[in-house]
Protein backbone atom coordinates (compact mmCIF):
# COMPACT_ATOMS: atom_id res chain seq x y z
CA UNK A 1 0.00 0.00 0.00
CA UNK A 2 2.72 2.33 1.29
CA UNK A 3 4.66 2.11 -2.21
CA UNK A 4 1.71 3.21 -4.41
CA UNK A 5 1.88 6.48 -2.15
CA UNK A 6 4.90 8.93 -3.96
CA UNK A 7 7.66 10.03 -1.41
CA UNK A 8 6.07 13.44 -1.32
CA UNK A 9 2.74 12.35 0.32
CA UNK A 10 4.50 11.28 2.97
CA UNK A 11 6.84 14.14 3.49
CA UNK A 12 4.07 16.67 3.36
CA UNK A 13 2.00 14.50 5.79
CA UNK A 14 -0.09 16.44 7.54
CA UNK A 15 1.20 19.42 6.69
CA UNK A 16 2.96 22.02 8.86
CA UNK A 17 2.07 22.58 12.56
CA UNK A 18 2.01 26.40 12.50
CA UNK A 19 3.93 26.29 15.72
CA UNK A 20 6.76 25.77 18.14
CA UNK A 21 7.74 29.25 18.42
CA UNK A 22 6.59 29.65 21.30
CA UNK A 23 7.86 26.73 22.75
CA UNK A 24 11.25 28.08 21.67
CA UNK A 25 10.96 31.68 23.11
CA UNK A 26 9.71 30.26 26.48
CA UNK A 27 12.34 27.84 26.63
CA UNK A 28 14.91 30.81 26.20
CA UNK A 29 12.68 33.06 28.36
CA UNK A 30 13.08 30.60 31.20
CA UNK A 31 16.75 30.02 30.35
CA UNK A 32 17.84 33.49 30.65
CA UNK A 33 15.68 33.74 34.07
CA UNK A 34 17.36 30.73 34.99
CA UNK A 35 21.36 32.31 35.29
CA UNK A 36 20.83 35.05 38.07
CA UNK A 37 18.51 32.76 39.91
CA UNK A 38 20.52 29.74 39.63
CA UNK A 39 23.89 31.74 40.67
CA UNK A 40 21.49 33.56 43.40
CA UNK A 41 19.83 29.97 44.48
CA UNK A 42 24.15 28.72 44.81
CA UNK A 43 24.44 31.51 47.37
CA UNK A 44 21.32 31.20 49.22
CA UNK A 45 21.91 27.58 49.36
CA UNK A 46 25.64 27.98 50.45
CA UNK A 47 24.09 30.46 53.66
CA UNK A 48 21.76 27.93 54.55
CA UNK A 49 24.70 25.22 55.73
CA UNK A 50 25.83 27.42 58.12
CA UNK A 51 22.33 27.84 60.29
CA UNK A 52 20.20 26.02 62.64
CA UNK A 53 16.51 24.95 62.16
CA UNK A 54 15.38 28.15 62.78
CA UNK A 55 17.61 30.28 61.01
CA UNK A 56 16.94 28.69 58.05
CA UNK A 57 13.29 29.63 57.91
CA UNK A 58 14.27 32.98 59.23
CA UNK A 59 16.65 33.58 55.92
CA UNK A 60 14.04 32.01 53.97
CA UNK A 61 10.88 33.64 55.36
CA UNK A 62 12.90 37.08 54.38
CA UNK A 63 10.29 38.73 51.38
CA UNK A 64 13.40 39.34 49.04
CA UNK A 65 14.74 35.58 49.62
CA UNK A 66 10.90 33.83 49.66
CA UNK A 67 9.79 35.71 45.97
CA UNK A 68 13.48 34.92 44.59
CA UNK A 69 12.73 31.21 45.29
CA UNK A 70 9.68 31.10 43.81
CA UNK A 71 10.31 32.51 40.81
CA UNK A 72 13.55 29.88 40.82
CA UNK A 73 11.25 27.22 42.06
CA UNK A 74 8.84 28.02 38.97
CA UNK A 75 11.05 28.63 36.25
CA UNK A 76 13.01 25.72 36.83
CA UNK A 77 9.90 23.45 36.77
CA UNK A 78 9.06 25.24 33.87
CA UNK A 79 12.33 25.32 31.91
CA UNK A 80 12.50 21.34 32.74
CA UNK A 81 9.07 20.45 31.44
CA UNK A 82 9.58 22.39 28.13
CA UNK A 83 13.24 20.40 27.61
CA UNK A 84 11.64 17.03 28.71
CA UNK A 85 8.71 17.71 26.64
CA UNK A 86 11.27 17.92 23.85
CA UNK A 87 13.27 14.72 24.99
CA UNK A 88 10.48 12.86 24.86
CA UNK A 89 9.48 13.88 21.78
CA UNK A 90 12.65 13.02 20.79
CA UNK A 91 13.35 9.62 21.76
CA UNK A 92 9.85 7.88 22.70
CA UNK A 93 7.58 7.28 19.78
CA UNK A 94 5.31 4.25 20.85
CA UNK A 95 2.32 5.83 20.35
CA UNK A 96 0.36 5.15 24.17
CA UNK A 97 3.79 5.38 25.74
CA UNK A 98 5.00 8.91 24.12
CA UNK A 99 1.40 10.66 25.49
CA UNK A 100 1.17 8.97 29.29
CA UNK A 101 5.27 10.33 29.53
CA UNK A 102 4.46 13.63 28.08
CA UNK A 103 1.13 13.66 30.50
CA UNK A 104 3.35 12.12 33.76
CA UNK A 105 5.73 14.85 32.84
CA UNK A 106 3.10 17.65 32.92
CA UNK A 107 1.57 16.53 35.80
CA UNK A 108 4.66 15.74 37.87
CA UNK A 109 6.16 19.17 36.64
CA UNK A 110 2.87 21.12 38.27
CA UNK A 111 2.81 19.20 41.63
CA UNK A 112 6.20 20.05 42.02
CA UNK A 113 6.40 23.24 41.71
CA UNK A 114 2.67 23.77 43.62
CA UNK A 115 4.72 21.37 46.42
CA UNK A 116 7.53 23.90 46.38
CA UNK A 117 5.46 27.10 46.49
CA UNK A 118 3.40 25.51 49.24
CA UNK A 119 6.37 24.78 51.61
CA UNK A 120 7.87 28.62 50.68
CA UNK A 121 4.42 30.18 51.89
CA UNK A 122 4.48 28.41 54.83
CA UNK A 123 7.69 29.47 55.53
CA UNK A 124 7.21 33.19 54.56
CA UNK A 125 3.93 33.32 56.56
CA UNK A 126 5.00 31.17 59.13
CA UNK A 127 2.41 28.74 59.23
CA UNK B 1 10.25 1.15 21.74
CA UNK B 2 13.77 1.71 21.24
CA UNK B 3 15.95 -1.18 20.01
CA UNK B 4 19.14 -1.32 21.70
CA UNK B 5 20.79 -4.40 19.41
CA UNK B 6 20.91 -4.65 15.54
CA UNK B 7 18.15 -7.06 14.02
CA UNK B 8 20.03 -10.48 13.25
CA UNK B 9 20.33 -9.62 9.58
CA UNK B 10 21.60 -6.31 9.87
CA UNK B 11 25.30 -7.52 12.45
CA UNK B 12 28.15 -7.04 10.10
CA UNK B 13 30.45 -9.83 9.51
CA UNK B 14 33.92 -10.36 8.49
CA UNK B 15 34.60 -10.18 4.89
CA UNK B 16 36.93 -11.24 2.63
CA UNK B 17 40.62 -9.85 2.19
CA UNK B 18 42.19 -8.84 -0.69
CA UNK B 19 45.96 -8.89 -0.49
CA UNK B 20 48.37 -5.90 -2.15
CA UNK B 21 49.49 -7.89 -5.54
CA UNK B 22 53.48 -9.19 -5.05
CA UNK B 23 55.91 -6.09 -5.15
CA UNK B 24 53.21 -3.58 -4.33
CA UNK B 25 55.40 -0.92 -2.64
CA UNK B 26 53.05 1.92 -0.62
CA UNK B 27 50.22 -0.47 0.40
CA UNK B 28 47.30 1.45 2.45
CA UNK B 29 44.35 -0.85 3.74
CA UNK B 30 40.70 0.00 3.09
CA UNK B 31 37.78 -1.62 5.13
CA UNK B 32 34.52 -1.30 2.85
CA UNK B 33 31.11 -1.81 4.10
CA UNK B 34 29.25 -4.81 1.31
CA UNK B 35 25.90 -5.75 1.28
CA UNK B 36 23.51 -7.14 -1.76
CA UNK B 37 20.28 -7.23 -1.54
CA UNK B 38 19.78 -9.92 -3.41
CA UNK B 39 22.38 -12.87 -2.00
CA UNK B 40 20.58 -13.16 1.69
CA UNK B 41 23.74 -12.39 3.68
CA UNK B 42 24.52 -10.79 6.33
CA UNK B 43 26.57 -7.09 5.59
CA UNK B 44 30.25 -8.01 5.65
CA UNK B 45 33.29 -5.28 5.39
CA UNK B 46 35.62 -6.71 3.38
CA UNK B 47 39.56 -5.74 3.38
CA UNK B 48 41.27 -4.60 0.59
CA UNK B 49 44.70 -3.46 0.46
CA UNK B 50 45.75 -1.29 -2.41
CA UNK B 51 49.04 -0.18 -3.76
CA UNK B 52 48.84 3.31 -3.46
CA UNK B 53 52.01 3.70 -6.14
CA UNK B 54 49.92 3.24 -9.10
CA UNK B 55 46.52 5.01 -7.00
CA UNK B 56 45.49 8.81 -7.11
CA UNK B 57 45.75 10.70 -3.77
CA UNK B 58 41.82 10.60 -3.18
CA UNK B 59 40.15 7.79 -1.82
CA UNK B 60 37.20 8.23 -4.74
CA UNK B 61 40.49 6.96 -6.93
CA UNK B 62 41.18 3.97 -4.86
CA UNK B 63 37.69 2.88 -5.08
CA UNK B 64 37.67 2.88 -8.58
CA UNK B 65 41.14 1.27 -8.52
CA UNK B 66 39.32 -1.57 -6.26
CA UNK B 67 36.34 -2.02 -8.59
CA UNK B 68 38.71 -1.91 -11.51
CA UNK B 69 41.38 -4.20 -10.75
CA UNK B 70 40.14 -6.18 -7.77
CA UNK B 71 37.22 -6.32 -7.26
CA UNK B 72 34.09 -5.42 -9.66
CA UNK B 73 30.97 -6.03 -7.41
CA UNK B 74 32.09 -3.39 -5.52
CA UNK B 75 29.10 -1.26 -5.52
CA UNK B 76 29.11 2.86 -5.19
CA UNK B 77 28.25 6.07 -6.45
CA UNK B 78 30.31 8.79 -8.40
CA UNK B 79 30.26 11.14 -11.09
CA UNK B 80 31.91 14.59 -11.36
CA UNK B 81 35.15 13.32 -9.16
CA UNK B 82 35.68 17.46 -8.36
CA UNK B 83 33.03 17.70 -5.43
CA UNK B 84 30.49 19.24 -7.14
CA UNK B 85 28.33 16.86 -7.98
CA UNK B 86 27.78 15.09 -4.60
CA UNK B 87 27.20 11.76 -5.61
CA UNK B 88 30.00 10.08 -3.90
CA UNK B 89 28.91 11.11 -0.44
CA UNK B 90 30.24 8.43 2.55
CA UNK B 91 31.54 7.61 5.47
CA UNK B 92 35.35 7.68 4.96
CA UNK B 93 37.50 7.57 8.15
CA UNK B 94 34.41 7.71 10.73
CA UNK B 95 33.42 11.24 8.81
CA UNK B 96 30.47 11.93 5.81
CA UNK B 97 32.24 12.90 3.17
CA UNK B 98 32.95 13.15 -0.37
CA UNK B 99 35.38 10.41 -1.22
CA UNK B 100 36.67 12.59 -4.45
CA UNK B 101 37.69 15.54 -2.51
CA UNK B 102 39.23 13.63 0.13
CA UNK B 103 42.93 12.23 0.47
CA UNK B 104 44.11 9.25 1.62
CA UNK B 105 47.03 10.55 3.22
CA UNK B 106 44.29 12.63 5.43
CA UNK B 107 42.83 9.41 6.95
CA UNK B 108 44.05 9.22 10.25
CA UNK B 109 43.10 5.33 10.49
CA UNK B 110 45.51 2.70 9.76
CA UNK B 111 43.03 0.71 8.12
CA UNK B 112 40.55 3.32 6.49
CA UNK B 113 36.98 2.30 6.97
CA UNK B 114 34.34 3.70 4.32
CA UNK B 115 30.80 3.01 4.89
CA UNK B 116 27.28 4.71 3.16
CA UNK B 117 25.90 7.64 4.70
CA UNK B 118 24.57 6.70 8.50
CA UNK B 119 21.25 5.47 9.41
CA UNK B 120 20.04 5.50 5.86
CA UNK B 121 18.38 2.49 4.51
CA UNK B 122 20.81 1.06 2.00
CA UNK B 123 20.70 0.11 -1.53
CA UNK B 124 23.50 -1.75 -2.16
CA UNK B 125 27.13 -1.57 -0.78
CA UNK B 126 28.10 2.13 -0.60
CA UNK B 127 24.70 3.40 -2.25
CA UNK B 128 22.14 4.62 0.50
CA UNK B 129 18.72 5.39 -0.95
CA UNK B 130 18.23 9.29 -0.80
CA UNK B 131 14.65 8.94 -1.87
CA UNK B 132 13.05 10.54 1.41
CA UNK B 133 15.63 13.11 1.34
CA UNK B 134 15.12 14.24 -2.35
CA UNK B 135 11.29 14.31 -1.63
CA UNK B 136 11.87 16.30 1.56
CA UNK B 137 14.23 18.90 -0.66
CA UNK B 138 11.09 19.36 -3.73
CA UNK B 139 8.73 19.80 -0.75
CA UNK B 140 10.51 23.35 0.36
CA UNK B 141 9.21 24.09 -3.44
CA UNK B 142 13.18 25.19 -3.78
CA UNK B 143 12.46 27.67 -6.94
CA UNK B 144 11.73 31.93 -7.16
CA UNK B 145 8.34 32.08 -5.97
CA UNK B 146 6.92 35.58 -6.88
CA UNK B 147 3.63 37.64 -7.93
CA UNK B 148 5.10 40.05 -9.50
CA UNK B 149 5.46 39.72 -13.31
CA UNK B 150 9.07 39.44 -14.76
CA UNK B 151 10.48 42.80 -16.14
CA UNK B 152 9.78 42.44 -19.81
CA UNK B 153 13.32 43.35 -20.83
CA UNK B 154 15.63 42.21 -18.11
CA UNK B 155 16.40 39.76 -15.27
CA UNK B 156 15.02 40.67 -11.64
CA UNK B 157 17.84 42.59 -10.27
CA UNK B 158 19.51 42.05 -7.02
CA UNK B 159 21.99 44.40 -5.30
CA UNK B 160 25.58 43.12 -4.70
CA UNK B 161 24.65 43.49 -0.87
CA UNK B 162 21.40 41.09 -1.28
CA UNK B 163 23.42 38.48 -3.83
CA UNK B 164 26.38 38.11 -0.83
CA UNK B 165 23.48 36.64 1.36
CA UNK B 166 23.53 33.72 -0.63
CA UNK B 167 27.30 33.34 -0.61
CA UNK B 168 27.34 30.10 1.72
CA UNK B 169 24.42 28.83 0.90
CA UNK B 170 24.07 28.64 -2.96
CA UNK B 171 27.04 26.21 -2.80
CA UNK B 172 25.69 23.50 -1.10
CA UNK B 173 25.32 20.52 -3.49
CA UNK B 174 23.25 18.66 -1.48
CA UNK B 175 25.18 15.19 -1.23
CA UNK B 176 23.38 14.66 2.66
CA UNK B 177 26.61 14.39 4.34
CA UNK B 178 25.30 16.70 7.08
CA UNK B 179 21.55 15.39 7.13
CA UNK B 180 22.85 12.07 7.82
CA UNK B 181 25.34 12.81 10.59
CA UNK B 182 22.72 14.72 12.13
CA UNK B 183 21.51 12.49 15.07
CA UNK B 184 18.01 14.52 15.45
CA UNK B 185 17.74 13.54 11.42
CA UNK B 186 18.74 9.60 12.39
CA UNK B 187 15.58 9.69 14.60
CA UNK B 188 13.06 12.14 13.37
CA UNK B 189 14.46 11.75 9.60
CA UNK B 190 10.35 11.30 8.54
CA UNK B 191 9.24 14.51 9.75
CA UNK B 192 12.28 16.78 10.91
CA UNK B 193 13.58 18.23 7.64
CA UNK B 194 17.41 18.41 8.28
CA UNK B 195 20.11 20.56 8.03
CA UNK B 196 20.51 19.89 4.28
CA UNK B 197 16.83 21.24 3.32
CA UNK B 198 17.04 23.15 5.94
CA UNK B 199 20.02 25.30 4.40
CA UNK B 200 18.22 25.17 0.66
CA UNK B 201 14.81 26.77 2.68
CA UNK B 202 16.61 29.58 4.20
CA UNK B 203 18.33 30.32 0.78
CA UNK B 204 15.09 30.76 -1.08
CA UNK B 205 13.82 32.98 2.27
CA UNK B 206 16.66 35.60 2.25
CA UNK B 207 16.92 35.29 -1.52
CA UNK B 208 15.39 39.67 -1.92
CA UNK B 209 14.07 38.54 -5.56
CA UNK B 210 11.53 35.93 -3.70
CA UNK B 211 8.18 36.88 -2.70
CA UNK B 212 6.90 34.15 -0.93
CA UNK B 213 8.83 34.42 2.34
CA UNK B 214 5.91 34.23 4.63
CA UNK B 215 4.85 30.94 3.17
CA UNK B 216 8.10 29.37 3.40
CA UNK B 217 7.98 30.29 6.84
CA UNK B 218 4.16 28.96 7.47
CA UNK B 219 5.37 25.56 6.22
CA UNK B 220 8.47 25.43 8.20
CA UNK B 221 7.10 26.64 11.16
CA UNK B 222 6.83 23.30 13.05
CA UNK B 223 8.00 21.33 16.07
CA UNK B 224 9.53 18.26 13.92
CA UNK B 225 10.11 20.37 10.49
CA UNK B 226 12.08 23.04 11.59
CA UNK B 227 12.26 22.88 15.66
CA UNK B 228 13.93 19.20 15.76
CA UNK B 229 17.40 21.37 15.46
CA UNK B 230 18.98 20.90 19.20
CA UNK B 231 22.47 22.61 17.35
CA UNK B 232 23.95 19.89 17.99
CA UNK B 233 26.83 20.94 14.90
CA UNK B 234 27.56 17.38 13.15
CA UNK B 235 26.28 19.28 10.20
CA UNK B 236 28.91 22.14 10.02
CA UNK B 237 31.51 20.28 11.01
CA UNK B 238 31.47 17.15 8.37
CA UNK B 239 30.14 19.58 5.40
CA UNK B 240 32.44 18.91 2.94
CA UNK B 241 32.15 22.57 1.54
CA UNK B 242 32.97 23.69 4.49
CA UNK B 243 29.16 25.38 5.00
CA UNK B 244 27.56 26.08 8.17
CA UNK B 245 23.72 24.72 7.56
CA UNK B 246 23.80 25.26 11.35
CA UNK B 247 23.83 28.94 11.04
CA UNK B 248 20.90 29.10 8.66
CA UNK B 249 18.77 27.06 10.71
CA UNK B 250 19.56 29.62 13.56
CA UNK B 251 18.90 32.51 11.03
CA UNK B 252 15.67 30.79 10.57
CA UNK B 253 14.16 30.50 14.37
CA UNK B 254 15.65 34.18 13.98
CA UNK B 255 13.18 35.04 11.33
CA UNK B 256 10.34 33.19 13.22
CA UNK B 257 10.86 34.80 16.16
CA UNK B 258 10.73 38.68 14.98
CA UNK B 259 7.89 38.00 13.12
CA UNK B 260 5.75 37.22 15.88
CA UNK B 261 7.54 39.10 18.90
CA UNK B 262 8.58 37.37 21.74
Amino acid sequence: MSQLRTPLKTVRGLGSARGGTHHFVVQRITAVALVPLSLWFVWIALSLIHLDYAGARALIAQPCNAVLLAAFVLAVFWHAQLGLQVVIEDYVHTPGLEIASQLAVKFLAVLGALASLLAIGRIAFGS
Amino acid sequence: MAEFTLPKNSVVKKGKHFPAPAGASKVRTFKVYRWNPDDGQNPRVDTYDVDMASCGPMVLDALIKIKNEIDPTLTFRRSCREGICGSCAMNIDGTNTLACTKAVSDCSAKDVPIYPLPHMNVVKDLVPDLTHFYAQYASIKPWIRTQSAPPPDAERLQSKEDRAKLDGLYECILCACCSTSCPSYWWNGDRYLGPAILLQAYRWIIDSRDEDTGARLDDLEDPFRLYRCHTIMNCARTCPKGLNPAKAIAEIKKLMVLRQGA
